[in-house]
């Protein structure tokens, strides 16, 4: 064998300058402890857990990719056809297949994302007790790893604009920022799930029931100008009732612009993360004795 | 100074047996409101699971460049510690401090997908075990090389052999390049070429100055391998130490290594359908201590009862290692005969036997043969006659015998100039 390819040192594992990196192992850690560098140092890990998520997604279906385009769009047809034609939910006059997959679309992504990174410590669990690595990167990529069917679903819409001659408007650069806000709200309540759902078990049932209820609580099947206007406030700490809300406005011009919602979503959305990103560091110190 | 790269002090484990408390959320709310209304004083007695300490106090260091051996029956914590160690699991108690990346192998494949091709697996599972995109890039074709998996690269690994799997699994592990490596019982797997390989590159990578800590239940590997071996025994970290005193400390039986005399008639037998037409009552060290040099001849006594009359037989003895391997076996003259009823004891003579110092036991048979030069056993007893041979008075002899030379001192050989 080769003598020379194990003698020379490494530098990305090795670097003489660097400092050797010291780790304490205790029993407790103070409540606040988090470790950002770890993130940033396992951000290769991140990237390779999204790429076989993707890789294995669609594996020996017979249609594959195009269920990512099945969901939202036939949920459209069923939601304009019944709330639409027959119970009239007014939409402002705009077309109920484009009032409803604006809506769709986002959500969608948001209850998969969900329901992904809510099984995803559980789903590792093999894994967790075999190897340490950055463990908050696997809700993570569970959630980021739905972009993809977000974006196929997004060339449907434009699609649909199109078909209904709807012109965008400079509005729709706010949808990366609406999108953002989903992402961050399904990272924040999916880490909370995933570390629960390590302990009880009880979270896997819960899951779709929750969604059921957070899907009525949001502005999909009906428009969020509905809700009372003092109760606006109260509507926004939903935070999909921002996201939803705001893509009718910014893709269609089908809601009028949601501000303050916004805001208020934005404010429940940073303290939930923040929680829950303390909460998953806590949980996942015992997470390979428990789940 | 020295190179401190493990330090662990009085690290301990605890874990709940039996149902863990609350593993549904039913449970942890009734437990919150009960605990809520019954304050904190009686809340021990509420809910007392038995827990048991899977480690307890263990306090070592491990020094940089080390290759050390962990070893202990099931059970007694090698596999938590390691999990410690690796930040899997945390400890209930003390503290451990670990300089330098540490890489893990608790299990070949951990995190390969089935559904994912040979090559793609080797990232994945490379990125899980802590390798960087670039590094496994450079390392692609080493890989494949040692898995000899190379025409499979891009086949779904469900499709392979389960020799295939492991050996890329081994593989990619094997090219980790943390500075400490730990490695539990994971080369119990593959062939015994692909093992040869694994323990190769195991050396290899303590020789690069990385620190490696390995669990094995081969005591031949652990002996040929480390430097160091620590025993863990329910938990408790029992002795430290070179590998062939603590394996020895490890197999000891209490009672049983000092013992000169060995009463066998009544003692079960292992093996199965032995006829006892000749039995063997007792076996006993023609010594007073079985502790002699290694030069010395061995004697034993052994009586034996004859249940039937019997012609001939002949006395046999396997000696083996502290390892249990059989070192070599002698078979004495086919010559006894003894009467049913009679009581006959043989003193046997064990001259010239050039085994290296160390601990040695021995399975001690009467057989008789059939047929051409085969032997079946009248009665056969294992793990008897614990032996210790010291290094010889002589000091013109090898003093200090290292294991890796193997168990028999071959006589000097005959060498002259002839040019």
């Amino acid at each position: 064998m080769n003598q020379t390819t194990f003698t020379a040192s490494d530098p990305l594992t090795a670097s003489p300058s660097a400092a050797v990196p010291v780790t304490l192992i205790r029993a407790r850690h103070p409540w606040f402890e988090v470790n950002l560098a770890e993130l940033w140092e396992y951000r290769e890990l991140l990237y390779f857990f999204v790429w076989r998520d993707l890789k294995i997604r669609y594996k020996q279906t017979v249609i594959g990719i195009a269920w990512a385009l099945i969901q939202p769009f036939f949920t459209m047809i069923v939601f304009s056809l019944f709330f639409g034609r027959l119970v009239g939910v007014p939409s402002g006059g705009v077309p109920y297949p484009i009032f409803y997959y604006t809506a769709l679309l986002p959500w969608t992504y948001f209850a998969n994302a969900l329901t992904h990174a809510s099984n995803t410590i559980v789903a590792h669990q093999q894994v967790i007790t075999k190897v340490y690595f950055c463990r908050i990167l696997l809700p993570i990529s569970a959630v980021l790893a739905g972009l993809v069917d977000f974006a196929i679903g997004s060339i449907l819409l434009f699609g649909m604009m199109f078909a209904y001659g709807i012109t965008p408007t400079w509005k729709i650069l706010w949808l990366p920022g609406l999108l953002l806000l989903a992402i961050l709200t399904a990272t924040s309540v999916g880490l909370w799930l995933s570390a629960l759902n390590a302990r009880y078990r009880d979270v896997r049932y819960a899951v779709p029931f929750l969604l059921q209820f957070w899907m009525f609580a949001s502005p999909v099947a009906y428009p969020g100008s509905l809700v009372p206007h003092r109760w606006q406030w109260l509507y926004g700490l939903n935070p999909m009732a921002g996201v939803i809300e705001g893509f009718r406005w910014a893709s269609a011009g089908a809601a009028p612009a949601p501000g303050p919602l916004l805001a208020a979503s934005s404010a429940a959305v940073l303290i939930v993360l923040v929680a829950g990103f303390f909460y998953f560091q806590k949980m996942v110190r015992t997470v390979a004795d428990v789940v | 100074m020295r190179d401190i790269v493990i330090r662990a002090e009085n690290l301990s484990k605890q874990y709940r047996i039996g149902e863990q408390a609350h593993n549904a959320l039913r449970d942890a709310i009734t437990y919150s409101v009960k605990s809520f209304f019954t304050k904190a004083s009686s809340r021990a007695t509420t809910r007392a699971p038995s827990t048991i300490w899977a480690l307890k106090d263990i306090s070592f260091e491990i020094e940089h460049g080390e290759l050390v051996g962990l070893i202990g029956r099931n059970g007694s914590g090698k596999t938590t510690l390691l999990k410690i160690l690796s930040r899997i699991s945390s400890p209930t108690s003390g503290t451990a401090e670990v300089r330098g990346r540490l890489g893990s192998l608790l299990e070949v494949g951990t995190g390969f997908h089935g559904e994912l091709t040979g090559r793609e697996n080797i990232y994945l599972n490379g990125a899980i075990l802590g390798m960087r995109k670039a590094q496994i890039d450079r390392r692609f074709e080493e890989i494949t090389a040692f898995a000899e998996v190379d025409p499979f690269l891009d086949t779904p690994v469900k499709r392979y052999s389960s020799g295939m799997y492991v050996r890329l699994a081994f593989a990619v592990a094997a090219h980790l390049e943390p500075d400490i490596l730990l490695v539990d019982e994971v080369l119990a797997v593959g062939d015994s070429e692909f093992q040869q390989k694994c323990l190769k590159k195991m050396r290899q990578v303590a020789y690069e100055g990385r620190t490696v800590l390995f669990v094995s239940h081969n005591l031949t590997t652990i002996q040929a391998l480390t430097n160091r071996t620590l025993l863990l025994d329910h938990g408790h970290l029992v002795a430290a130490g070179p590998a062939s005193d603590v394996i020895q400390r490890y197999l000891r039986k209490p009672a049983d290594t000092r013992a000169t005399v060995y009463e066998l008639e009544h003692a079960p037998r292992e093996a199965a359908n032995l006829s006892r037409a000749v039995s063997i009552v007792r076996l006993a060290f023609d010594h007073p201590t079985n502790r002699l040099p290694v030069d010395k001849p061995l004697t034993v006594l052994a009586s034996v009862r004859g249940n039937t009359a019997v012609k001939r037989f002949a006395f046999t003895i396997v000696i083996s290692g502290v390892d249990g391997l059989p070192v070599g076996t002698v078979f004495g003259p086919e010559t006894h005969s003894i009467e049913q009823g009679e009581l006959a004891t043989f003193q046997i003579e064990l001259a010239q036997l050039r085994l290296s110092p160390g601990s040695y036991r021995c399975r001690v048979g009467v057989t008789q043969s059939y047929n051409a030069g085969s032997h079946h056993d009248l009665d056969l007893v294992l793990d008897v006659l614990h032996f210790e041979l010291t290094p010889p008075a002589d000091a013109n002899v090898v003093q200090d015998w290292r294991p890796g030379w193997g168990p028999i001192r071959f006589a000097a050989p005959k060498v002259e100039r002839i040019d």
